[in-house]
């Protein structure tokens, strides 16, 4: 059946959804929505097509918000998105998953929140405020943040999280307790003796492969990484790329072998693609080996990064492969990476990119 | 008894909203009369009217937000401060969160 594509988009200054067909050829731009909130992710119901959008405005607090219509129309929410008195209050949602039945949102400070009812009202999953570890977890250079959260395909008791800066942990329990799983990734930051810690890393990206959910990669701020064991455990597939410093890690829709990853030069050398020249980098056999795509994206003085959330891909064959720039421009390619075309070049900064496939 | 029974009762006052929260409830009045005893309670009267309202101005602290500011008789005010008869509330956008 033929198929359209939405690209999904969160930027600093609300959400936007580009319209695709399934040649992804044509693309019409619509937004800004959420009132031009910062918005931190933009997902979609696969199964209803509900668009959710999580943000933060400085005013009036974190919301998460909803359109039924494919964006035409919003509501918000945030209805027991909120930690006890006394705490350091919720400042923005920043990642949102559909697991089964249930919608789950990650915040700042880092927690774990889920709703039962399409995203109206919102229970706390505790678990992490409770966590031993927690005392001791420091926010990055942006915020301590629950920007990543994975689920198995097969089991919505299991989910894995990614935190800046505490890493990345594991619930076998739908998210009530936790345990860390950051064996094998390293912490630059620490003194020498100290540099594979249990918890405290930067992770930036979570990725599961596909049909193979005990393979996880991970782009951390020191490395990427592949886990074969649901994450237990950690091992470098950095030789071969440009740095070992990036924001984004998406897995391939089915080919569980492939990766594609965005390196930039280097978190005190300007966060700027290596060279100044714009590079998506595939791997095609789990991260043993790597190659540049390059072909349509621009090659001269690029400045710009791209932040932990803004690549994904669609399901279609072959595979769409999409990113968006912290300097608003949004990239894509209809052919696995191979050639890329600039879909928007004036977006505001992009936070994420995600995408929904529909039936005509 | 009967003093603190004075003090608890609800007082009739004018709130200004911004512009920048009534889009966020279409339909909602920039300019209306409540009846509460506090801020607090001002905030609640929001809520009943426009649910979901009270906590884009309050967090979970609990406090005023941050960036926004409640002024009474041209004074900023905090969730427990009293409100005056007659009063004019004005519920502001701070530019510090603009």
């Amino acid at each position: 059946m033929a198929k359209n594509v939405h690209l999904l988009v969160g930027t600093r200054k609300g959400a936007f959804v580009l319209d695709g067909d399934s040649e992804r050829g044509t693309w019409t731009l619509r937004g800004p929505f959420c009132e031009a909130w910062p918005i931190n992710h933009v997902i979609a119901d696969n199964a209803t097509g509900t668009i959710y959008a999580g943000g933060g405005n400085e005013w009036f607090g974190p919301a998460v918000w909803k359109s039924e219509d494919l964006g035409e129309t919003w509501s918000h929410s945030s209805e027991g998105l909120s930690y006890a008195e006394g705490e350091t209050p919720i400042k923005a949602v920043w990642s949102l998953t559909q697991n089964g039945k249930a919608l789950y949102a990650g915040v700042e400070p880092a927690g774990l929140f889920r709703s039962e009812d399409h995203g109206i009202t919102w229970e706390h999953l505790d678990g992490l405020q409770k966590h031993p570890s927690r005392p001791q977890w420091m926010p990055g250079g942006g915020g301590l943040i629950l920007h990543h959260i994975v689920t198995h395909p097969e089991d919505n008791n299991q989910l894995w999280i990614a935190i800046s800066t505490a890493g990345v942990f594991h619930s076998s329990d739908g998210g009530q307790t936790w345990e860390p799983r950051n064996k094998g990734t390293r912490n630059d930051y620490m003194p020498e003796d100290q540099r594979y810690p249990e918890f405290g890393q930067c992770v930036h990206a979570l990725a599961m492969a596909s049909g193979m959910p005990d393979r996880l990669y991970q782009q951390n701020h020191c490395g990427m990484y592949r886990s074969d064991d649901g994450g237990q455990s950690w091992r470098s597939i950095e030789p071969g790329l440009p740095s070992t410093f990036g924001f984004p890690a998406v897995a391939h829709p089915r080919d569980p072998e492939t990766l594609y990853l965005l390196p930039l030069n280097g978190d005190v050398l300007g966060r700027y693609v290596p060279d100044a020249k714009a590079a998506v980098w595939r791997t095609r056999d789990g991260g043993k080996t790597w190659e540049d795509l390059r072909n349509g994206l621009p090659q001269k003085e690029v400045f710009f990064g791209v932040l932990r959330q803004s690549m994904s891909t669609d399901t279609l064959d072959p595979a769409g492969v999409y990113f968006g720039t912290n300097t608003g421009e949004l990239y894509a390619s209809a052919d696995e990476g191979e050639t890329w075309t600039c879909l928007a070049e004036h977006l505001p900064t992009i936070t994420s990119v995600e995408t929904l496939v529909v039936d005509r | 008894m009967l003093q603190d029974t004075a003090q608890s009762a609800a007082t009739t006052v004018t709130v200004i909203l911004p512009a920048a929260l009534m889009r966020l409830f279409p339909g909602c009045q920039g300019r209306l009369v409540i009846a509460a005893s506090d801020i607090a309670g001002m905030l609640d009267e929001l809520e009943a009217r426009w649910p979901g309202m009270r906590d884009r101005l309050r967090d979970s602290t609990p406090s005023i937000r941050r960036h926004i500011s409640i002024f009474i008789d041209g004074r900023r005010s905090r969730l427990d401060t009293p409100l005056r008869p007659g009063a004019t509330v004005y519920v502001l956008t701070a530019m510090s969160g603009g």
